[in-house]
């Protein structure tokens, strides 16, 4: 706030002298420009290649684009493709299927590991939280290769272990039951970490003084986590439901190098059919149509999170 | 004594928990460093039981492996560095400049947030194609040289340096540019770091947008050549790969240990990546 506005009685500013009058619109405008050349490399790049892909997402999601040559109109062929054809409409059920394994996994393996990790005097604390999440920084693409040799029956050292406990699953990857339960445990031993991060920081919001109190009325452990960790997590824990439920709309990384999308399409998901259908088969249109139903179901998450991003930003003030 | 007794157990745990999500990472270690006989030999075990470094020598002569190296580094390195600048460029109009339309502007950019850049793919693909980008450095990095993450952390950030010592240079006769460069920025120095540290690290690691914009061995990235390598041949030199993963995995482990806190703080006020 300027201080002249705040020693100026309200409203005398709007019955300024005609030259000051005068001289405030090239001051507007001149800000104006210096805002615009501060913004407009940021502006012309979200423009151009998330705007604008938006709006020709759209359009192409209607015709049989292809790598080249003319396109046409085909109006909602590639939508009925997606739900009447078998083939395609297994990726959407596959990626709700990976969405609903991962999501609600991840997040109870990251609030317990979190709750662990709070303890009070732990030793070996912050050693224990580095190698935690030294996986959130590795390459997915990468880690998934040594993740498919874990577990190849011939050289695996995980398979061996598996079987010594008497648990002999073959070729996991090739397996229509179990290989997306594979690459979805494999997504959440990558990202454990990163959730229980949150976890831990919402964790340290908690007033002290409220577990104090619940003891000295005689609280048992349970009663405090059931009655104060719980309710006061619950803001966390909605956020990180909903960034690992969006996360696992877009899977992709480990299951090309893991599966490829196999055995018969069983780890295929909506991702995975856009690299297909786009940029293998260079079906652009259909491709885009899948694209639209991605870009819908993670607006739907991202609506709820929208929710809480704000009430996050109205506590912190 | 129960006290004592939970807090052992909780210890034992977690470092079972730490042990197991580690594994698969010394595994890859330790098979960088294995025979080809030694992997294959039953039972597998987790240490070598011949040592040799030959999968690292043998690396770099196949698979163009510096030139993949050179390609992950220009790339995430050139997206980081024209991220930083841009967005906080933006993040500045955004946070100390009046101007008409603001709040409009940061909703907008705001809203770019909520879409995923795989749902966009396709489009983007065709842009850069018809720019005769594909498979050149600028086609990979310019879609990414902004990012709305990146302009809200910052402005976030700059909200909070104190005006006053804008209002300082302004009397001294600065402009908007010169508050910029010298006085925001060098006080916005942990957010910058952040910031650059997850751009870096999400490029570096990505597979998806490498193996769309580029279609020629000598311009793939780290996880997509190696990722290609597998898929491709069928049977593979396990231990080459393996010694490719560590090269590969490596720089992003060490910057981690080196700046662990702000990575992890980082993450514990933004909650994003």
């Amino acid at each position: 706030m300027r201080t002249s506005s705040a020693i100026a009685p309200v409203g005398k500013r709007y019955r300024a002298p005609a030259p000051l009058g005068g001289r405030r619109r090239p001051v507007g405008a001149r800000r104006g420009r210096v805002a615009t050349a501060f913004l407009l490399p940021a502006a012309v790049i979200l423009l151009a290649f998330v705007g604008w892909p938006i709006v020709s997402v759209i359009g192409l999601s209607f015709t049989d684009a292809s790598g080249l040559g003319q396109s046409s109109w085909v109006g909602l062929a590639n939508y009925r493709e997606i739900f009447g054809d078998d083939d395609i409409r297994i990726s959407v059920v596959n990626t709700v299927g990976y969405t609903v394994m991962f999501t609600p996994v991840v997040v109870l393996l990251a609030l317990g590991l979190a709750l662990l990790m709070n303890s009070p005097r732990l030793p070996l604390r912050s050693a224990l939280r580095t190698a935690l999440f030294i996986p959130v920084v590795v390459s997915l693409g990468v880690v998934a290769i040594a993740w498919s040799y874990l577990l190849d029956p011939n050289i695996g050292l995980l398979d061996h272990w598996f079987n010594r406990v008497g648990l002999d699953l073959g070729n996991v990857l090739e397996n229509p039951t179990w290989a997306m339960p594979a690459v979805a445990a494999v997504a959440v031993w990558k990202n454990v970490g990163f959730y229980m991060v949150i976890f831990l920081a919402g964790l340290q919001g908690i007033p002290r003084h409220l577990y104090e109190a619940a003891r000295v009325d005689g609280a048992a452990r349970w009663q405090s986590f059931r009655h104060i960790t719980l309710p006061l997590l619950s803001n966390t824990t909605a956020f990180v439901l909903i960034i690992a439920g969006i996360a696992a709309l877009q899977a992709f990384d480990q299951i090309y190098v893991m599966t490829a999308g196999g055995p018969y399409r069983k780890t295929t998901t909506i991702v995975m059919q856009i690299y297909e259908s786009g940029f293998t088969d260079l079906r652009l249109g259909f491709a885009s149509a899948l694209s639209l139903l991605l870009l819908a179901a993670t607006l739907i998450l991202s609506g709820l999170q929208l929710v809480f991003f704000t009430r996050r930003e109205k506590e912190l003030g | 004594m129960t006290a004592t007794v939970r807090r052992v157990g909780t210890l034992a745990a977690l470092l079972a928990c730490a042990a197991a999500v580690l594994l698969p990472l010394i595994w890859i270690l330790t098979t960088s460093f294995k025979t080809v006989a030694d992997i294959n030999a039953y039972p597998p075990s987790l240490l070598p039981r011949a040592f040799t470094t030959a999968n690292y020598t043998g690396i770099t002569d196949q698979l163009a492996f510096g030139r993949l190296l050179a390609n992950t580094v220009i790339f995430a390195g050139g997206v980081t560095a024209l991220a930083l600048v841009f967005d906080s460029m933006a993040a500045y109009a955004l946070a100390r400049l009046d101007f008409r339309g603001r709040g409009l502007v940061l909703m907008a950019i705001l809203a770019t947030l909520m879409v995923p850049f795989q749902a966009t793919l396709v489009p983007v693909y065709r842009l850069i194609n018809e720019l005769g980008l594909v498979n050149t450095y600028p086609g990979m990095i310019l879609p990414r040289a902004a990012d709305a993450f990146g302009i809200f952390l910052l402005r976030q950030f700059f909200l909070s340096i104190p005006r006053d010592l804008d209002s300082a240079a302004r009397i001294d006769g600065a402009g908007e540019f010169r508050i910029f460069r010298s006085v925001v920025l060098p006080n916005a120095k942990p957010a910058l770091l952040t910031l650059a540290l997850f751009v870096f690290m999400n490029n570096w690691n990505d597979l998806l947008w490498p193996l769309v914009f580029t279609t020629d061995q000598d311009m793939r990235t780290l996880t997509a050549g190696l990722a290609l390598l597998t898929g491709k041949f069928g049977v593979v030199d396990h231990g080459l790969v393996m010694a490719g993963s560590v090269i590969s995995m490596a720089p992003l482990i060490v910057l981690f240990l080196l700046v662990q806190r702000r990575f992890i703080e980082g993450i514990a006020t933004t909650g994003l990546k």
